[in-house]
């Protein structure tokens, strides 16, 4: 089965919708705990079809995020390439684990992400944001094996329609 | 798990080219940031993002935007007429002090005219709405609905009914992005209305609290006072009330009381706000009292330089001067 015209559009609509999702307000006891969606569906998209989306993916993802949130021009971008660079690093490996295990991958690599957009707040000479930035990460690894069951369901779906097409 | 053919897999994984992309993107960020952080090169790019990022924030704040419409306009009979008596009675009152605000204000300029200081006109105000966006977690910013194309400027001031709100810290095209004064990135100069004393009052992180950590011990400072800006940052006008102090504490060991004092303006809930163009319409005015034209004794209409359409209105006029005194 060949993948070449799978349509794009529906993939880069469920990472903007997740961008977007990230400024839905909420009430003030959940901030805390909002998950990083648009990184937790880049981890989908880069895992599951690596050859269509990488790191120029990561990247603007990365930056409307940053203009969204008002953050240093460039600190999301960078922190999503990283992640996204691992991900695609490790593709063939992290694609075949248990959920379990792809599960602790996704902890790591939200871990790392959130280092980074710490690391860069404090170069930057940014408040640090306090324990909020790591409560995030607990709660994108909870949320991963539903945003997974998600995605799988429509990639199967686009699969099954290219299939028909082609 | 329907895998896929080796051949496309392996594009994203032997592939040469991904670590020098990987390498360049990198730069590219790092390059973003400090020309963002340090030189302000980005100002007009930013401008751009962030003004077709727009669309997604209107599609974000669009389920509470119905909400709001919805209540505004399920509003039954009863209720609106309840609301409209209210508002009609808080007029007749507000109308009633303008009164003797106007005479106030006449006297003022006439005895600073004697003193040959500044006079102050009516600042030009324009009501924005606070979008139900979320900008960045960790830090007290929102989004308002009004942008460069409605004339705003990085550091106009946003009051409400009560008080101070923030100010703009970044305006893009058709939103912009303010930072409330409870922000701990904020500090904001004002003085204590009833001793004039000035200091500072830094914001907190929370929402309901700003601090004041400059006060010598023996300074002359109770709970409620009330704190109103001085003007001396040259962001905020003077005279708008920003927060009443709340506590007062003397903690041995260090030379600066500890006050804590409550914005005066509700911060979690506020929706729309008041933008301040302060003095006669330019924001350099209101740096540097300049000397400016005598003003008529004649009494004023609230000095009102605005055009008539588009919902602006007058602020009231201070009623502190703000030059002058010594503490």
């Amino acid at each position: 089965m060949s993948r070449r015209n799978v349509p794009r559009w529906p993939v880069w609509l469920t990472m903007i919708g997740a961008a977007a999702l990230m400024t839905l307000p909420l009430p003030d006891a959940l901030t805390a705990y909002r998950p990083a969606w648009a990184t937790l569906v880049l981890i989908y998209w880069i895992m599951m079809w690596p050859g269509r989306f990488g790191l120029g993916a990561a990247w603007a993802i990365g930056l409307l995020l940053d203009v969204l949130q008002g953050a240093t021009l460039g600190q999301h971008a960078l922190a999503l390439t990283v992640v996204a660079y691992i991900t695609l690093r490790f593709h063939l490996q992290i694609r075949i684990f248990p959920l379990w295990q792809l599960t602790a991958t996704v902890f790591a690599l939200l871990g790392l992400e959130a280092f980074i957009l710490f690391w860069i707040d404090g170069v930057a000479g940014n408040p640090p944001a306090g324990a909020a930035r790591w409560s995030q990460v607990v709660t994108g690894a909870v949320l991963w094996p539903f945003v997974m069951a998600m995605m799988d369901r429509l990639r199967e779906r686009l699969e099954r329609r290219d299939a028909r097409f082609a | 798990m329907a895998l896929s053919t080796p051949e496309s897999d392996q594009r994203g994984f032997r592939d040469p080219g991904n670590g020098l992309r990987f390498a360049v993107v990198c730069a590219l960020s790092i390059a973003l940031m400090v020309a963002d952080n340090r030189v302000n090169l980005l100002q007009d790019i930013r401008r751009v993002l962030a003004a077709s990022a727009f669309p997604l924030q209107v599609l974000v704040d669009s389920p509470a935007a119905l909400g709001r419409w919805l209540g505004e306009n399920g509003a039954t009979r009863s209720r609106l007429l309840k609301e409209n008596e209210a508002l009609r009675a808080a007029t007749l009152e507000q109308g009633a002090r303008l009164q003797r605000m106007a005479v106030l204000e006449a006297e003022n300029e006439r005895l600073r005219a004697l003193l040959d200081s500044t006079a102050k006109v009516g600042d030009r105000v324009l009501i924005a709405e606070i979008m139900s966006v979320d900008t960045d977690p960790f830090r007290q910013r929102v989004v308002i609905n009004k942008g460069s194309q409605d004339d705003t400027f990085i550091g106009q001031a946003l009051i409400d009914a009560d008080g101070v709100v923030g100010q703009i810290t970044r305006d893009q095209i058709f939103s912009s992005q303010a930072i409330l004064i409870t922000d701990a990135e904020h500090a904001l100069p004002v003085e204590v209305l009833r001793t004039r004393q000035r200091t500072i009052a830094n914001g907190t992180g929370q929402l309901d609290r700003l601090s004041l950590p400059f006060l010598p011990r023996n300074t002359d400072i109770a709970t409620g006072d009330l704190l109103v800006t001085s003007g001396l940052g040259g962001i905020f006008p003077p005279g708008y009330p920003v927060a009443v102090v709340s506590k007062v504490a003397t903690d041995s060991g260090t030379e600066f009381l500890n006050v804590e004092a409550e914005p005066a303006a509700a911060l979690s809930r506020v929706r729309e706000v008041l933008l301040i163009w302060p003095g006669a319409q330019t924001p350099t005015d209101l740096l540097g009292p300049a000397a400016e034209t005598l003003p008529e004794p004649a009494l004023p209409e609230p000095t009102d330089t605005v055009p008539p359409d588009s919902g602006q209105e007058t602020a009231e006029p201070e009623a502190i001067p703000a030059d002058g005194d010594q503490a």
